[in-house]
């Protein structure tokens, strides 16, 4: 491994004194902080409104900010607490990123064809989140129809990465993740395809779980990929996104390919005891391409690992080069077919003048759509034409149940996998947007995991150059409560996830 | 490997988008890029795979065939971009 290691003792027991401020508030501070009336939902909730107004310019990290509507939410939940039935999350602020559908709120998918879109009804996650009492501060950015890696492609424009403004914030939840990161939400939802969730957490210094495929409703989340698409939550600490799992998973009749299972008590489980737990090591994730900064952090993460109890095993996923490959087919391939719905006809933009229905379709499609979505959408058109099915689509298919198989495989030699979450810290704006290809390959370790179904969580375990890097855990389909334990006891031994962003609120 | 002029044609006109002359050069390089990176499957036995359509192998869900929705045709049509009498006006398709 690398000799870069970063400049701090990851063995820090007690949260040291040099802190000058609690960063910013997570989750389980503000239930505790309303619990005790410390402040009231709608005093916190102005607060974030404010900063938001004062400071989101230097971030773009929202596309739609809904402030009359927390206050009167934040009001709401007060009133409902102080009456003893709030939610779980009662008059706790949170962001939705802009995929998911908001009644009565712009739902932009980060598309000029969505850009006069008012959802007319709610996600399933947004009806939940609302059901456990959270306040809606407003719609994050992302890439467009969360096809990207670094938030540019947006049609209103970039993020900026709060831990480096010159730096990409990751993708697609990017909005959600550096809105978490400057302060300017205490957590935010985001989906994640192939690492949607997982990568942005990782370059942004935060902790994300993408939930096992079905946890989790994806009714009236925009889809992209249908078979690869999974929401979950994005915050500072495992205990927060455990916090946030509980109120968003859970079986939904309005989704059919929600599964019919109970959800367990996350927030119960985080202190499970990890003696005995089996970690895998795939020797695949610190091949050629990873820098070796990343390496390091995560080999110092594994030896807290080992501290508490785990057995880190060598383990070997061999198919884990075809992950990229299979993802750029079958991802496409499925996209062309949902975004086909976008015609100009019942929602979203039209073309002006169309002279006839074809021109009304190609003329909105070209016109409303960005290149990258485009592109993708041509890919898939060929994938899934004829003459080109059997040798891409079904092939893609075919690769990736073996995929699915070295993962089975290697479960039942170990609990859980443990690897870095990207190759690279967050990259600067512009330096891949030009080049798909190379920023494709920033998911190389979070892709196979949505091809396989699995859940996986990431969290903080150390900087280079001050960026933060990302460990992945990787866990058995709907283990997400083994998952949260690991992260939690690994964050009750180290800080990494309260650093603060510099100037951050 | 690239696609050449017709390829870009017959796709975006399957996929129904419309793709300028100034536009298929650069789009025929960068699919092509993307096939030549998928290549590397092609090298891959998968004769006796099952291919695989859903992370849990799971089948569609079905539900009892009863009326579940209620009529909001006023309510979606809000956004629609141009209607008439509860109709999706489109330009005329029939002389």
């Amino acid at each position: 491994m690398g000799t870069s290691c970063p400049p701090r003792d990851i063995h820090i027991k007690h949260i040291a004194k040099s802190y000058i401020y609690m960063p910013n508030h997570t989750v389980a501070d503000i239930l505790r902080g309303l619990e005790a009336k410390t402040f009231s939902s709608e005093e916190i909730t102005q607060q974030y409104l404010d900063a938001i107004v004062a400071h989101d310019p230097r971030y773009n990290s929202y596309i739609t900010v809904t402030a009359d509507a927390a206050l009167a939410q934040a009001r709401a939940a007060d009133q409902a607490r102080q009456n003893g039935n709030g939610g779980l999350l009662c008059g706790v602020p949170i962001a939705h990123k802009d995929i998911f559908c908001t009644e009565g709120v712009r739902t932009s998918c980060a598309s000029k064809m969505l850009d006069n879109f008012i959802a007319p009804y709610n996600a399933t996650v947004v009806s939940k989140m609302a059901q456990a009492g959270t306040v809606t501060l407003g719609k994050t950015n992302m890439d467009e129809f969360a096809m990207g890696s670094s938030n540019e492609t947006s049609f209103y424009g970039k993020v900026h990465n709060p831990w480096n403004t010159d730096c990409v914030p990751g993708g697609s939840s990017g909005g959600s993740a550096a809105a978490i990161a400057a302060g300017l939400a205490p957590a935010a939802t985001g989906t994640d395809t192939g690492g949607s969730i997982r990568q942005p957490a990782a370059l942004c210094g935060l902790t994300g779980i993408k939930p096992t495929y079905g946890r989790v409703s994806r009714y009236g989340m925009i889809a992209f990929a249908s078979s690869l698409d999974q929401a979950g939550p994005m915050a500072k600490t495992a205990e927060d996104n455990a916090l946030l799992l509980q109120a968003m998973a859970g079986f939904d009749p309005l989704d059919s390919t929600s599964m019919q299972l109970a959800v367990p008590d996350f927030v119960g489980n985080l202190n499970k005891d990890l003696k005995g737990l089996k970690i895998g090591v795939p020797k695949e994730y610190f091949s050629e391409g990873l820098d070796p900064a990343i390496g390091a952090a995560v080999e110092a993460a594994l030896d807290e690992y080992r501290k508490l109890g785990a057995e880190i095993k060598a383990i070997s996923l061999p198919h884990t080069h075809l992950a990229v490959p299979c993802y750029y087919i079958i991802a496409p391939a499925e996209a062309s077919a949902n975004l086909s719905r976008f015609d100009g006809v019942r929602y979203g933009y039209r073309c002006e003048n169309p002279k006839d229905l074809d021109d009304l379709y190609t003329r909105t499609r070209a016109e409303g759509f960005g290149a990258e979505v485009k592109r993708r959408i041509l890919i898939g058109t060929y994938a899934l034409s004829s003459g080109f099915y059997d040798a891409y689509y079904r092939k893609a298919q075919q690769i990736r149940r073996l995929i699915k198989q070295d993962f089975d495989a290697a479960f039942k030699e170990v609990d859980m996998i443990a690897g870095p979450t990207t190759p690279n810290p967050a990259f600067a704006l512009g330096e891949k947007v030009s080049d798909p290809l190379t920023m494709y390959l920033e998911d190389i370790y979070t892709i196979a995991v949505n091809l396989a179904g699995l859940p996986a969580i990431s969290l903080p375990v150390g900087f280079t150059q001050g960026k933060p890097i990302g460990l992945q855990l990787i866990g058995r389909d709907f283990d997400e409560a083994s998952l949260l334990a690991a992260a939690h006891q690994y964050q009750q031994r180290s800080d990494w996830h309260r650093q603060a962003a510099p100037g951050s609120v | 490997m690239s696609l050449d002029q017709n390829e870009i044609s017959k796709l975006a006109r399957l996929a129904r988008i419309n793709v300028a002359d100034s536009e298929t050069e650069e789009l025929s390089q960068r699919i092509g890029d993307i096939l030549d990176m998928v290549d590397v499957m092609q090298a891959v036995d998968t004769s006796n795979v099952v291919a695989m359509a859903n992370p849990h192998d799971a089948v569609q869900r079905l539900r009892a065939d009863e009326v579940s929705e209620t009529n909001q045709r006023d309510h979606f049509q809000t956004i629609a971009p141009q209607t008439e009498d509860g109709l999706y006006l489109v330009p005329q398709v029939i002389e």
